[in-house]
């Protein structure tokens, strides 16, 4: 039960939320807090095939945009029920995934990062050109995606504790899975791929895999995104945005459990604060030049991320 | 067990091994020795599958195996120790004898079970690393240990893997004499288990241990048979041991 | 499909691959040498761009401010380069990728803070302005022409200047074998900063030669970036040869590209078919051009690292 707790403080914090926000009627921070949440989902994909897997996906904004899109598409297209636009969207990531992990996997180094990076700018030309689906302005949904059950979406409140309970469920599935075999294989990977593959282990079908597992988590908060805004954009798909997924892991710490969440609401709450504060006045519009001078320092000087700094273990 | 018929592989213009041919026989050890960039890791990786073939064929067990993958040699029963030490070095020395143990116990396409729960793997690993003489320091981190240490962790690794031959990359490189003795017992005991191809230049070690030794010179065999013959061989002599004899 | 806009568009070609060539030069030479992914090079291409604006504003005359841009842009560079970019050179990509890319925020918000958000005029040179004849009787915009002797003349300085001297030799071995120049005496240190200043200048040169044609904005950094990326890529890391080849190969695959795949598609399908599919199919083109050679020849046309 002890490795539980601080998650089930964590929870319980997170439950209490918005009940709190609402009572200082604060509601428009329970809108932002869903936001944090589905980057944290999108974070944590990326610390996945990342920090645990050593592959710098410079690409990942792909199956984050992918996932959104479909969702975004069958709602045009009067597909709203969240049980199957929502498992599609998953779907499409992991088998983007699989193409572009399959090809870019063959290489190594810096022509991974390039030719990852290059596949998520294809597929943001691809989406770019679609036309009929909003091409560069983007596609804007007529609303949330249904449940059923009687439970509406629309409201604030109901569509935070969903993502909440998402982000639990996937937090809990990373966390069996990082230390399952499959978990310590893939790391042992990245500490020396040479000798896990002396050892006896296909490296490249686990590299696969492992990468396909993470676009699917991102294509489900990609999902989720599409739903927070009722609006899709190709910029979601933009070499800027993976940039973005990547600053939250390294801020928050590569390879640490929690480096993904950590790193989604430092950042955010950064861009938040700063570009929300009255007292800043216009300068309050370059919120953007403190978080690249944190970054830098972080890389620079921290480059165990926040979550290493706070004694956070590093897996392996 | 273990055929090599006119196996060569160049890189550009250099020709690193050139037409070997050699057969390592069930039980045995047998050392292959040569000077300084006479090709004998090349040749170590192409037996291993890290390194393709240009010419030539490889047979393992009876089975070609020269175009088979690295994991899948491990799979058959073909391991390997590598002259630079290549451990997991964040990883403790249970942990890294424990991942090597899980490659061949069945497929780690599992994601849920926390390996911790599997004894098994962790008993296995144990022995193994009592076996090498690292019994006492499983808990240490593989990059903390001793030079000599690693190198028999090095070794314990490519026994975890169950094989029937294992290539044995100079384990003694770097070792001082009191860990080269240990080493060579280590050796004299796993010989028990596994057929043995050794590359070292440690003479003292290779004439007390190997049955049989071929000598590589530029790439190409020059000579094989037994320790005897080897060392009375004028041309290995000329070659190669000449001077380490006289010395 | 004309002869004409055949000729026009290879023309663009050209134009547009030796612009590219001067900011994939000065990307593969740190590369290559200096072993440093540098994102930010894209940003010393936009504020080369704002300098020049600036200085043509104020000084009425674009053949002046160009030098005073160049110069400009190349000593914010060695000052980058000394006292931040230096620390990168030991540490692995992944850190050089997260630094720089935080350099492109700073970069972009004190453009933004320095020059506002609003793009910037800059006016072709005054007498450019207008089309020249061609042999043949075709009509160019005659800015573009100077585009494209700008770009040869510096191509082939550059050539001369890697191939025949002693700074190029110098650099030529710090691409291939980085401790062995070391150990040859070399000082380092400052070839590296020199080797950056150059870059900057290189890609101050790009972007001011393109600001007419493109908007001086904030951002414009990073979309021409990729594509030096893909060019040295398909190029060869730190080969200028592979550079040039590969940025001429790009800019014709991209203009061709988007020229003529909207007309074949219009004649095999549909124009409707050509306006739906036919952007996209030709922005992707230079993509599937680095990954077919990436994956024929991994190491890139013209690898400089032995």
């Amino acid at each position: 039960m002890r490795p539980f707790l601080l998650p089930l403080v964590l929870l319980v914090l997170a439950g209490a939320f918005p009940f709190a926000m609402h009572a200082m009627d604060q509601g428009f921070y329970i809108s932002f807090a869903t936001r944090v949440l589905i980057y944290a989902m999108a974070a944590a994909s990326l610390n996945l095939v990342l920090g645990y897997g050593g592959m710098v996906s410079f690409g990942h904004a792909a199956f984050f945009g992918a996932g959104a899109y479909i969702v975004g598409i069958l709602a045009v297209e009067g597909v709203t029920s969240a049980w199957i636009a929502w498992p599609l969207a998953v779907l499409v990531a992991a088998l983007a995934a699989l193409v572009i992990g399959a090809i870019s996997l063959r290489t190594r180094g810096v022509y991974f990062i390039m030719i990852t990076l290059a596949f998520a700018q294809m597929m943001y030309y691809v989406f770019v050109s679609l036309k009929a689906y909003g091409g560069d302005d983007g596609l804007s949904l007529p609303a949330r995606s249904q449940v059923g059950f009687g439970i509406d979406l629309r409201n604030d409140f109901t569509w935070y504790f969903l993502v909440l309970a998402l982000l639990a469920a996937t937090l809990y599935l990373l966390h069996r899975l990082v230390n399952a075999r499959f978990g310590r294989v893939i790391v042992a990977i990245r500490e020396n791929e040479t000798r896990a593959a002396a050892v006896g282990y296909p490296v490249y079908r686990y590299k696969l895999v492992c990468f396909m597992i993470s676009g699917a988590i991102a294509g489900l908060a990609g999902a989720l995104i599409a739903n927070q805004t009722n609006y899709v954009s190709p910029a979601l798909l933009h070499w800027i945005t993976s940039g973005t997924l990547m600053i939250m892991v390294i801020l928050g710490g590569v390879g640490r459990f929690w480096g993904g969440p950590v790193g989604a609401a430092v950042l955010l709450t950064l861009e938040e604060m700063i570009s929300g504060s009255a007292a800043l006045g216009p300068w309050a519009l370059h919120w953007q030049l403190p978080v690249g001078v944190v970054l830098l320092a972080v890389v620079l000087f921290a480059p165990q991320g926040i979550a290493g700094l706070l004694g956070g273990k590093r897996h392996a | 067990m273990l055929e090599l018929a006119g196996v060569s592989k160049r890189f550009g213009g250099v020709v690193a091994t050139d037409s070997v041919t050699l057969a390592v026989a069930s039980g045995e050890v047998h050392a292959l020795i040569g000077p300084n960039g006479a090709g004998k890791t090349t040749l170590i990786g192409q037996i291993s599958g890290a390194l393709g073939v240009d010419d030539g064929a490889i047979r393992f067990l009876g089975q070609d195996i020269t175009r088979a993958r690295q994991h899948q040699r491990v799979r058959a029963g073909l391991a390997r120790s590598y002259q630079i030490t290549s451990i997991f070095r964040r990883f403790s020395v249970l942990d890294n004898l424990a991942l090597a143990v899980q490659a061949r116990s069945g497929s780690s396409f599992a994601f849920w079970r926390p390996v911790a729960r599997e004894a098994a793997l962790f008993d296995e690993a144990r022995g193994l690393a009592r076996e090498v003489g690292l019994g006492e320091r499983l808990e240490v981190l593989a990059g903390n240990l001793a030079h000599g240490e690693q190198r028999a962790l090095e070794v314990a690794l490519a026994l975890a893997t169950q094989p029937k031959l294992v290539l044995l990359d100079e384990p003694m490189a770097g070792m001082g004499p009191e860990d080269s003795q240990r080493m060579i017992a280590l050796i004299a005991r796993i010989r028990e288990q596994v057929t043995v191809l050794l590359v070292e230049h440690d003479m003292d070690a290779v004439f007390r241990l190997a049955d049989r030794i071929t000598v590589l010179v530029n790439g190409r065999v020059i000579a094989t048979g037994a320790p005897e013959a080897i060392r009375t061989h004028p041309e290995v002599m000329r070659a190669y041991l000449g001077d380490e004899l006289a010395a | 499909m004309t002869w004409i806009l055949f000729l026009e568009q290879s023309l663009n070609s050209l134009q547009f691959g030796l612009m590219l060539f001067l900011l994939a030069a000065g990307l593969t030479l740190v590369f290559g040498i200096m072993d440093m992914i540098n994102l930010a090079h894209g940003s010393l291409y936009m504020i080369g761009a704002y300098f020049m604006a600036t200085f043509a504003g104020a000084t009425g005359s674009f053949w002046l401010a160009l030098p005073l841009a160049l110069a400009a842009t190349a000593v914010v560079g060695a000052v980058l380069e000394i006292s931040l970019l230096r620390r990168l050179y030991e540490r692995d990509h992944l850190t050089q990728v997260l630094a720089t890319f935080a350099i492109i925020l700073i970069a972009n918000e004190v453009v933004r803070i320095v020059w506002g958000p609003q793009s910037l005029m800059l006016n072709a040179p005054a007498g450019l302005t207008g089309p020249i004849t061609l042999p043949g009787g075709m009509q160019y915009a005659s800015y573009r022409m100077v585009i494209i002797a700008v770009g040869a003349v510096v191509a082939l300085l550059l050539y001369l200047l890697v191939t025949k001297t002693r700074v190029g030799m110098l650099v030529r071995a710090g691409a291939s074998n980085r401790e062995m120049a070391i150990a040859m005496g070399v000082d380092i240190r400052r070839l590296f900063t020199a080797v950056f200043a150059l870059g900057a200048a290189l890609a101050a040169l790009a972007g001011a030669m393109l600001g007419p044609i493109l908007a001086v904005e904030v951002g414009m950094g990073e979309n021409i970036l990729i594509l030096a990326f893909v060019v040295i890529v398909i190029g060869g890391i730190g080969s200028i040869r592979g550079a040039f080849v590969g940025a001429l190969l790009v800019g014709m695959v991209d203009t061709m590209g988007r020229a003529l795949v909207p007309i074949a598609f219009a004649e095999i399908f549909s124009p409707q078919a050509a306006s739906n599919l036919g952007p996209s199919l030709s922005s992707i083109l230079i993509y599937v051009l680095m990954a077919a050679v990436l994956f024929l020849r991994p190491q890139g046309l013209f690898p400089a690292r032995g």
